[in-house]
């Protein structure tokens, strides 16, 4: 049996006057997933945040989150949100004790709040007696981050979190994410770093003009766009690396200006006949491996336009158009 | 830059072994919540506080306490004249009260008596409206400026409660400065005239009418608009220019009011009083629907 979605967004529209944030927006979450929206500046993906809490009403179509219209049930559905925008939204002239402690009331949680370890989750505790005035963006988005973990919410909507974090202040919410995961919390995060997604996401949302062009598992979607396996080939001479057009079972090549190539092939079987056929023709290989493509590759592709800019590099071969 | 905060009490309510302030049990109201952290945000910047304290300080002590001094022991002729023709502005039944209250007392002392119950009659007026008008202009706006509009937004509050704790938060430091500075200027006034007019004598009964009953409809009036003037302008600057163009003619209805309650004796200022809560109740029950999660998000289309 399906598990009834978390947050479900159906042909949802939201127009700012004549600006169009959303245009027809369809996605569900499910519990216990991670769900990546990627796109660039003005895609759509606080405004999608913002319908899906009720802090903003939809124009048209049906949004619904824990099965409740955020429009029509917004206290109860806030209630078990957590929401980290992606500017802080913290009151500079209070302290980050004073912060977490209105978050805390607002939230009824009482004097039983875990202040302390919401703090200490990520390494903010030391802090919390100075004013958020004098934080660092770091620090700032440290206690964002504790802030919407407080009251414990059932789903956590993520702007942007890692931005202007260290190296390990980024793993440290990554990692969180995973976790909240596991423990059965759904995470959205808005991202542009697709390498952030590549790991972490369950379900990938890819927004453009308010739209979703893609959405599902990155493997998935990756395999609709290049359903063929995909090498990368290197050798010493890379001129010579252009017999491979020649190869039974290539379908297209690659090239790079300055790196390996990829080879496009009908069947991972042809590989070792592939090998052997450039070495047989002097092809000093240094380099054969299977390529997965990535989710910037991906993104890139997808948003390449209709005549389906090439992956990497310049095609040798007639290049496949990408949908 | 940082600044260490050292632990806070809160309400009279201790700290916590740790010497920090926990959250409260929770409650129904986050009316009182948003109240409390605006009135603690207030609190923690004395480059706002401060010029209210000094406002207050000048208006209802050093300068009632130096003219009525100064008046009750001067000893010039010509300057008791002048002073004394102060009593010809008022109306009758201010000169007969004065004159029963006092009708040994010379020129001067009366003059001084007037200028306590009557004339200093805008300052209950004034530093309210200026103070809180001050705060609510800024206290919506401000949070779209600051970027914790969003984090209002995504909260489980209500526009309501948050309108009513920034009503609440907007209307405490005014009135309470008022309370605080009626009462010192009632000290002073006590001091400084009463011994001439045969003891304490102040506050009067009218004067108990204008804190009480007519000075707060009026507040809130003002603060009803000055509210919907912070949830619809882009800046905060914008806010305080408009808000002094609605506090102006609020202070002069105000003023008019308040010299009323003080110069007659009829129940038609009681009246007038109700009616000023009414159009208060109304006018603040309106304000209330300015207050949008969009606004406070900064994308409402009609922000001006």
């Amino acid at each position: 049996m399906a598990e009834t979605p978390v947050v479900e967004l159906s042909a949802v529209r939201r127009a700012f006057g004549a600006h169009i944030a959303l245009d027809g927006l369809s996605f569900a979450a499910t519990p216990g997933t991670v769900t990546v929206l990627l796109g660039p500046n003005g895609a759509g993906k606080t405004t999608a945040v913002r319908v899906i809490t009720g802090a903003l009403r939809a124009d048209a179509g049906t949004v619904r989150t824990f099965g409740l219209d955020p429009a029509a049930d917004g206290a109860a559905v806030r209630q078990r949100c957590g929401v980290v925008a992606a500017k802080p939204a913290l009151y500079d002239r209070l302290s980050g004790w004073d912060n977490l402690v209105y978050a805390a009331e607002l939230y009824g949680l009482g004097p039983s709040a875990p202040i302390e370890e919401s703090a200490a989750r990520f390494g903010i505790e030391d802090a919390l007696g100075l004013r958020v005035g004098g934080y660092s963006t770091g620090m700032k988005t440290r206690l964002a981050l504790a802030r919407a973990v407080l009251h414990n919410p059932d789903l956590l909507l993520l702007d942007e979190p890692t931005s202007g974090l260290d190296p390990e202040s980024s793993r440290a919410v990554l990692h969180l994410i995973d976790e909240l995961a596991a423990q059965g919390r759904t995470v959205i995060m808005c991202t542009h770093l697709l390498l952030e997604a590549e790991g972490l996401a369950d379900q990938v949302v890819m927004l453009d003009g308010g739209r979703a062009l893609v959405a599902g598992p990155p493997d998935e979607l990756v395999r609709q766009v290049w359903p063929r396996p995909w090498l990368v080939v290197d050798a010493e001479d890379r001129a010579s690396l252009h017999r491979l057009a020649a190869v039974p079972g290539v379908v297209s090549v690659h090239a790079a200006p300055d790196g390996p190539w990829r080879v496009e092939l009908d069947g991972l079987a042809r590989v070792p006949d592939l090998v052997a056929e450039l070495a047989f023709h002097g092809v000093r290989l240094t380099r054969v491996a299977p390529h997965e493509p990535s989710l910037e590759e991906l993104y890139f592709a997808l948003r390449g336009g209709p005549t389906g800019a090439p992956v990497l590099g310049e095609p040798v071969m007639p290049r496949v158009r990408v949908a | 830059m940082t600044a260490a905060i050292t632990p806070t009490f809160d309400g009279g309510r201790p700290a916590g072994a740790d010497g920090l302030r926990r959250p409260r049990q929770p409650t129904r109201s986050r009316v009182l919540v948003v109240a409390r952290t605006d009135l603690r945000q207030l609190y923690q910047s004395p480059d706002f506080w401060v010029p209210m304290v000094i406002l207050a300080g000048f208006f209802f002590v050093i300068a009632p306490a130096g003219l009525l001094w100064a008046i009750t022991h001067v000893s010039r002729s010509d300057l008791v004249q002048k002073v004394g023709a102060t009593l010809s502005v008022l109306p009758g039944s201010a000169r007969s009260a004065i004159n029963a209250r006092a009708p040994h007392a010379s020129a001067a002392v009366k003059a001084s008596y007037a200028l306590a119950v009557y004339l200093f009659a805008p300052l209950a007026v004034i530093v309210p409206m200026t103070i809180s008008t001050a705060v609510g202009a800024n206290c919506l706006v401000g949070e779209r400026e600051r970027g914790t509009g969003e984090f209002l937004s995504h909260a489980p509050v209500t526009e309501r409660d948050l309108y009513l704790g920034k009503l609440i938060a907007s209307l405490v430091p005014g009135y309470l400065t008022t309370l605080v500075g009626f009462g010192i200027y009632s000290l002073v006034v006590n001091l400084i005239v009463g011994p001439h007019v045969g003891g304490w004598f102040f506050p009067t009964r009218q004067w108990w009418l204008l804190m009480l009953w007519v000075v707060p409809p009026f507040l809130a009036i003002t603060l009803s608009v000055v509210l919907r003037l912070s949830a619809r302008v882009k800046s905060a600057a914008a806010a305080q220019q408009a808000s002094g163009l609605v506090t102006l003619p609020a202070i002069v209805a105000a003023y008019a009011q308040s010299s009323g309650a003080l110069f007659t004796h009829g129940v038609g200022n009681i009246w007038v009083g109700g009616a000023a809560w009414v159009v208060a109740a109304i006018g603040l029950r309106r304000g209330a629907r300015a207050v949008t999660r969009a606004r406070l998000l900064g994308v409402d289309g009609d922000l001006g």
